[in-house]
């Protein structure tokens, strides 16, 4: 148990690519952190220059107290599940979850203890025996986890545990590891692509983009305040709608329907999310949508179209009527406002009437 | 599917008796006197004399010096052939480890340099190799015979290949698990390289097996004759009215077979079985 801090860290390869720029996280003791972005954002690299796999260019992690820089991996107190779960082919599942604590002078005792315990938590124990090969993929990504908790580390490191299972072996899993930490309260940082799973895993998302950091925060606060566009258009299912407005003496203008804002002036990028908008009532000021196309989902139904030249996407109750063109209200209250060149947001709200 | 039909057992019959024929002449041959092949030429059917041929060939002592029996040969060939292919697996899997896991300097350029030296057979360098030895004194030892030829670039360059397909995130687990380099190599590599050490012992073996010129350059000492040099000076006694020991070197033959055969037997088996039972 430990909290985990990485200061200013920078990964730069020796071609001169930077693939981190100067990265700042606080993770206190027992939370989950994940880190989540596009691939190529450098997550996976951010979180192996935790584990100690990979160089640090510059800047700091310490785990608990001490800095971990230049310890080897093994020396830092953490354990990693990677993907392809990286079991040892030729070991019994029993010998996997014990090779660790072998090469650590665990008392032959106590390693078996521990195994025991693990192998009981993840409801292994009838494999244990078993050569890796002859487990499914859900089965290997348990013994990989048992090998992470065996060792009793201050930080589990996660990078994409769960890519390699199918869609609902993912679910079941995801729960699993989050009852898991729970339960064990270890610090972890999980590194995923899927913003579904990092919304659901975690204690505090941190966006990455590009090698930086484009938000932090607790899910549902990223949810309902995306620091940019991209993380506006990165967390929720479907994206979040990115359209053209013009800001103009207090009132927004898009699509021919204004709404009282304050805060910003010119042209802006108004963010919709599909779930806040619905259909006008008759005689409310309303964007004439051409609809595309519709996804149906069972519970909800997209519905794809086009307003002028830019695209909208909004979720609607299957048993709404639907015609060619659709009338469709600006929710008021969940409008989200961008800068139109940087993307950054800004912080404007309807202003109260007295 | 294609059904198997008799016609495609007669083929392969066919093969097979080609290729096991020349085999059983030999034995069968080496079971008659050297008169009766003298005069009556190969046999096909077994001859009256195979304990005799046998026994003489394993315990009589022979050569210039009377000092060689076959039993000898064989385990001088033995010896040879085992250091060989152990030695040369060892070697060329620490040399494919260094290369494939150690960040060094020149690391690439120096795979290449041991990778061209594939293409240089051992004849070219055999005078200097012969020089070095007889300088180090080690001529008419096991260590020069089989010393100077363990470097394999054919060795290091298909455990290389190997390393390179297994993940790096098993090196990885080992790190965090923590494993040095040397329990990485011993805890992992070796037991994952299984088929690959089947499949050099192999080669490497018969190859050691087979060595036939560096042999004869390297000992003059009749004791560390092997089998290919013994049947050759059995038919190099042609002189005046004697005939050559035909059943004698024909027995030699059987018997030089028989240990590459038991060993390409014995690691198929292990071979095959890795193939199959790998992950994925």
């Amino acid at each position: 148990m430990a909290s985990i801090a990485i200061e200013n860290v920078v990964k730069t390869y020796a071609g001169g690519n930077t693939a981190v720029h100067g990265v700042s996280i606080d993770i206190k003791d027992g939370e989950f952190i994940v880190l989540v972005g596009p691939s190529g954002c450098g997550k996976s690299t951010l979180l192996r220059m935790v584990a100690g796999l990979e160089p640090i260019s510059g800047g700091e992690v310490r785990i608990g107290d001490r800095r971990v820089n230049d310890l080897d991996p093994a020396d830092r107190d953490i354990a990693m599940v990677f993907q392809n779960y990286a079991l040892y082919p030729h070991m019994t599942v029993r010998e996997n979850l014990a090779y660790g604590l072998k090469n650590r002078k665990t008392p032959k005792a106590e390693i078996e203890a521990r195994v025991a315990e693990a192998a009981r938590m993840l409801e292994i124990g009838q494999y244990l025996d078993r050569k890796p090969r002859a487990l499914s993929g859900g089965q290997r990504q348990r013994v990989a986890m048992g090998r992470a908790i065996v060792r009793k580390p201050a930080a589990f490191l996660f990078d994409e545990p769960l890519s390699n299972l199918d869609a609902k072996l993912r679910v079941t899993m995801r729960a699993e590891i989050r009852k898991l930490q729970k339960r064990l309260g270890t610090t972890s940082i999980y590194v995923t692509h899927d913003q579904l799973e990092a919304m659901t895993l975690a204690d505090r998302l941190v966006v990455l983009n590009a090698g930086r950091i484009e938000q932090i925060g607790a899910p549902l606060e990223i949810y309902h305040k995306p620091a940019s566009t991209f993380v506006a258009s990165f967390i929720g299912s479907p994206a979040m709608n990115l359209v053209d407005a013009r800001a103009e003496g207090g009132m927004l203008w898009f699509g021919g329907v204004s709404v009282p804002l304050k805060g910003a002036q010119g042209p802006v990028t108004l963010g919709l999310r599909a779930e806040d908008l619905r259909l006008a009532a008759p005689g409310e000021a309303a964007v004439q949508l051409r609809i595309e196309h519709v996804e149906e989902l069972g519970a909800q139904r997209l519905v794809h179209g086009m307003f002028e030249d830019q695209s909208l996407t909004i979720a609607l109750s299957p048993d709404v009527p639907l015609s060619d063109v659709v009338p469709v209200a600006l929710p008021r209250e969940r409008l989200h406002l961008f800068d139109a060149v940087s993307g950054k947001r800004i912080e404007a709200r309807a202003p109260v009437f007295a | 599917m294609h059904r198997t039909r008799p016609f495609d057992h007669l083929i392969l019959i066919i093969g097979a008796a080609l290729l096991v024929l020349p085999v059983v002449v030999a034995f069968m041959t080496s079971t008659y006197t050297a008169a009766q092949i003298h005069t009556g030429g190969l046999q096909i059917l077994p001859g009256g004399n195979f304990t005799e041929t046998y026994s003489k060939v394993l315990t009589q002592k022979g050569g210039f010096t009377g000092q060689i029996t076959g039993a000898r040969m064989l385990m001088n060939s033995m010896i040879l052939g085992v250091g060989f292919a152990l030695g040369k697996i060892v070697l060329s899997m620490m040399a494919a480890y260094a290369i494939v896991y150690f960040r060094f300097r020149f690391a690439t350029i120096m795979f290449w340099v041991i990778f061209t030296t594939l293409l240089l057979p051992l004849e070219v360098r055999i005078m200097p190799s012969y020089g070095v030895m007889s300088q180090l004194g080690i001529l008419n030892s096991y260590t020069g015979l089989i010393v100077p030829l363990l470097a394999s670039a054919t060795g290091t360059f298909y455990f290389r290949q190997f390393f390179k397909s297994i993940p790096d995130e098993l090196l990885e687990a080992a790190r965090i698990d923590g494993a040095g380099p040397v329990k990485f190599f011993i805890d992992v590599i070796v037991p994952l390289s299984k088929t690959m050490i089947a499949a050099i012992f192999i080669i490497m073996f018969v190859y050691g097996w087979n060595q036939y010129l560096w042999p004869m350059l390297m000992t003059t000492d009749e004791s560390f004759f092997t089998l290919m040099r013994g049947i050759k000076s059995i038919l190099q006694v042609w002189i005046g009215s004697q005939i050559p020991d035909y059943n004698e070197a024909f027995a030699l033959a059987v018997l030089a077979i028989i240990p590459p055969v038991a060993v390409v037997v014995i690691f198929q088996r292990w071979f095959i079985k890795g193939l199959t039972e790998s992950d994925k």
